[in-house]
């Protein structure tokens, strides 16, 4: 197991930096924010068919970069410090999806579209509040019409195509879990941007009545696939998380070393320098955990689904405790709009429930070593 | 002369290990030869019982003492702290005569720098050495003093200077452990053990050849041997032997690491024996409760990051990457570890926790767990100073200010032997 970074994977991590540091700053976040889409059509192109940040994990075979979740990571880390808000998320995951299920033709006809960012994509899964695991699937798909509701969709308001996780219900004993695509203007899908907490986050509500799909990767039952992309998007979410507690990290010290009360820097006071102290340990072990989970996806290690776990609860817990440690160190000003911590703060909240909440996670990481 | 190759130095070796290394020889016998040719330190300078040999070569070495399961030098306990300490503040005369000794394994030491007032504050010791005209004499008391009880000899922090500022008081001295002045009492611990002790000085005498480094530099050669004491885990590394190897130098051998090791039984138990909470949890059946089985998720998650930290500043070191903050942290990773360990095993055992001896479950091993883990974020350091170092070095917080400047008679201070 690798545990330090490469120098290719210093320079990715510098060239993502920089181009994020351009052109996410928080006032464009705040701007983009603001907007129905979600995103900047410009900057959009330039990550992904000019930077090929949307082709890191896809195979070269298939227009991709060829690189491995240990670089994908990379991204996401840099894209949860920045905050950027943009599809990307929604996209990688889609081709994660299709990686994960799709035939070869399939994945040559949808992923060099998906590697350039010509196409949107996203992955629609979830359903009920609080259930993250493969048994809550109830989309029913009946000769590859579907029919039900999908909540929580990450951009599923702009995307282009969107991978839908449906249960089967043909009549056959392989009936279970199904991946299909469907169009974004598919006749019978009502789409929705809902209202959300974290505004860098776009989600939407889509309603399926008697939409035609097309199956993906053949027939059976896709329930392993289904759990393996799931851990993967954990893992994802794990790395983008730790980009933003860092984040936190950095302003927070900043800020306790420039305010001055009592004729002195609050960082220099114990009460303050304890709690920084803290979140620097908070977020290093949840760094290596996330690290160590994309290295293993990498490496394709039999742990996997338990490290996923681990690294999205660790990761959940550290965002969640240093996003209001950053907020209690800035004080009244954190708690105001114009301040931008809070901007991390809904994202630590939303990224903590998003693919499952840390009981969710510490309960599947026991059960994932017991077995 | 040209920098010795691997394969040179492979060969050179295992060719002098051929026709030197005997099994049956006495411990104190063979560690001469080995200190005598070099051998023993080989990354030492040539001049005192060593090779020149670049650091990076050392594992070679390493590998074909352990290849034919030869002994090594004496490396346990604080003997290479002495050692590096001596090696780089004392003087010609003290390393011709203390460091073949310590090689050999032939004289033990202690460290005689805590002291009951000053604890995370060590330059704030107040044990004082007077110079009579002929010789220093020490008074004052020390404690958290492993092996003092069987040391020959003692690496003492002592205030030689009142007005001076606290750090520019301090002298270093090594002191004759056996003397009328000098009285060592076992310390108990909370929890039952006594691995420690307290020193008491009453005139106890050091001759002046005996100084280390010149008289007000005892801060520093002090910040040496703590350094080498944080830079290496060698007062707690020992040699798993196989029990099937024998021979004379192999059961001295044994001997010597069961009394250094004596004192180090319980510090797994103070690191919160993590290795014992899926057995104790299936056994007891606790495994099936949804609150135990979160409880034990956050342990495994804070040990195995904990684990998978130091190995990312192990591997940037290794590289000779600057280490980033990850370096600094696992003390504190590793209180956080030890608490969640306890507070886990006392889920699982519920009211057997109550329970020791062998009333207690695992004959009282989970007792002893549950009190000997508040030592983890104590000792070597709390983890309010570590937080402090961590706020300070690494994240480039600025320090509270100080109310221990001036000269050190005026400085606020514990009650104790008046200046």
């Amino acid at each position: 197991m690798q545990f330090t970074f490469n120098e290719e994977q210093d320079q990715l991590r510098a060239t993502a930096q920089k181009f994020l540091a351009d052109k996410s700053p928080t006032v464009e976040v705040r701007r983009i924010m603001a907007t129905t889409e979600g995103y900047d059509p410009a900057v959009w192109t330039q990550l992904s068919s000019e930077l090929g940040f949307t082709a890191t994990h896809i195979p070269e075979a298939y227009g991709g970069l060829g690189l491995s979740y240990a670089e994908l990571g990379i991204v996401f880390e840099e894209m949860g410090r920045s905050l950027l808000c943009a599809p990307f998320f929604a996209t990688s995951l889609a081709a994660t999806a299709v990686m994960n299920v799709a035939t070869e033709s399939e994945k040559s006809d949808l992923l060099p579209n998906i590697a350039t960012g010509n196409r949107i994509a996203t992955f629609a899964v979830f359903e009920t509040a609080g259930k993250w695991g493969s048994d809550s699937i109830k989309l029913s798909a009946e000769n590859n019409r579907l029919n039900g509701i999908k909540r929580y969709v990450l951009d599923g308001h702009i995307a282009d195509l969107l991978i839908v996780v449906a249960r089967t219900n043909d009549g056959n004993e392989s009936d279970g879990i199904g991946f299909f695509l469907i169009d974004g203007n598919a006749p019978g899908l009502r789409r929705r941007l809902v209202n959300t907490v974290d505004a860098t986050r776009k989600l939407s509500e889509l309603e399926f009545v008697d939409v035609t799909a097309r199956r993906l990767g053949g027939d059976g039952d896709q329930t392993a696939k289904l759990e393996d992309t799931l851990d993967l998007a954990a893992i994802a979410l794990a790395n983008e998380m730790v980009g933003g507690a860092q984040r936190l990290v950095d302003e927070t010290v900043k800020y306790a070393v420039e305010r001055i009360q009592f004729g002195r820097a609050i960082g220099s006071f114990q009460a303050i320098k304890h709690k920084c102290a803290d979140m620097l340990l908070d977020v290093e072990m949840a760094k290596s955990a996330a690290y160590y989970a994309a290295a293993a996806a990498a490496s394709h290690d039999p742990e996997l689904p338990a490290l996923a776990s681990l690294a999205k609860a660790s990761a959940s817990e550290a965002f969640t405790r240093i996003a209001a440690e950053c907020i209690q160190i800035h004080g009244g000003i954190g708690f105001t709009w114009d301040n931008d911590t809070h901007l991390w703060f809904k994202r630590a909240k939303s990224s903590e429930v998003f693919f499952g909440d840390p009981t969710y996670h510490k309960e599947q990481l026991i059960n994932r070593w017991q077995h | 002369m040209d920098p010795i190759s691997a394969k040179q130095l492979r060969q050179e070796l295992r060719a002098w290990l051929e026709s030197n290394w005997d099994p049956n020889a006495s411990l104190i016998e063979w560690r001469t030869k080995l200190t005598e040719s070099g051998w023993g330190m080989p990354t030492w300078p040539s001049q005192w019982f060593g090779k020149d040999l670049p650091q990076a070569l050392n594992p070679i070495v390493e590998e074909e003492f352990a290849r034919i399961n030869a002994v090594t030098v004496a490396r346990t306990g604080i003997r290479l702290l002495a050692a590096a300490t001596i090696l780089e503040h004392g003087n010609d005369d003290q390393k011709s005569r203390y460091l073949p000794r310590i090689l050999t394994g032939e004289d033990t030491w202690c460290q005689l720098f805590s002291e009951p007032g000053s604890g995370s504050d060590l330059a704030g010791a107040i044990t004082r050495a007077d110079f009579d005209g002929t010789h220093w004499i020490v008074n004052g008391q020390k404690v958290w003093t492993t092996s003092a009880h069987h040391a020959d000899h003692g690496l003492l922090l002592a205030r030689t200077n009142w007005d001076a500022p606290k750090h520019d008081g301090l002298s270093y001295f090594v002191i004759d452990m056996h003397q009328p002045g000098v009285s060592v009492h076992p310390l108990k611990q909370m929890n039952g053990h006594a691995s420690f002790n307290q020193v008491f000085f009453t005139d106890a005498v050091v001759a002046p050849e005996n100084q280390v480094d010149r008289i007000g530099n005892g801060w520093k050669v002090a910040m040496t041997t703590l350094m080498h004491e944080r830079r290496s885990a060698d007062a707690l590394r020992t040699v798993h032997r196989d029990h099937d190897l024998t021979g004379r130098i192999y059961d001295e051998e044994r001997d010597e690491t069961a009394t250094v090791m004596e004192p180090y039984k319980w510090y797994p138990q103070r690191a919160g024996r993590v290795d014992l909470v899926f057995e104790r949890a299936s056994e007891t059946g606790k495994i099936d409760d949804v609150v135990v089985r979160q409880a034990i998720a956050e342990l495994m998650i804070k040990a195995r990051t904990a684990e998978w930290t130091a190995r990312r500043a192990r591997a940037a070191q290794q590289q000779g990457r600057p280490q980033g903050p990850e370096g600094s942290l696992g003390k504190l990773a590793a209180s956080h570890v030890a608490r969640q360990a306890s507070k886990v095993h006392t889920m699982i055992s519920g009211s057997d926790s109550m329970l020791e001896g062998e009333d207690g479950p695992l004959a009282g091993l989970i007792a002893e767990i549950l009190v000997s883990v508040p030592a983890t974020s104590i000792a070597g350091g709390t983890d309010e100073i570590q937080r402090n170092i961590i706020a300070e070095r690494v994240l480039g917080m600025p320090k509270e200010p100080r109310m221990d400047t001036g000269p050190f008679r005026d400085v606020m201070k514990n009650p104790g032997p008046a200046a």
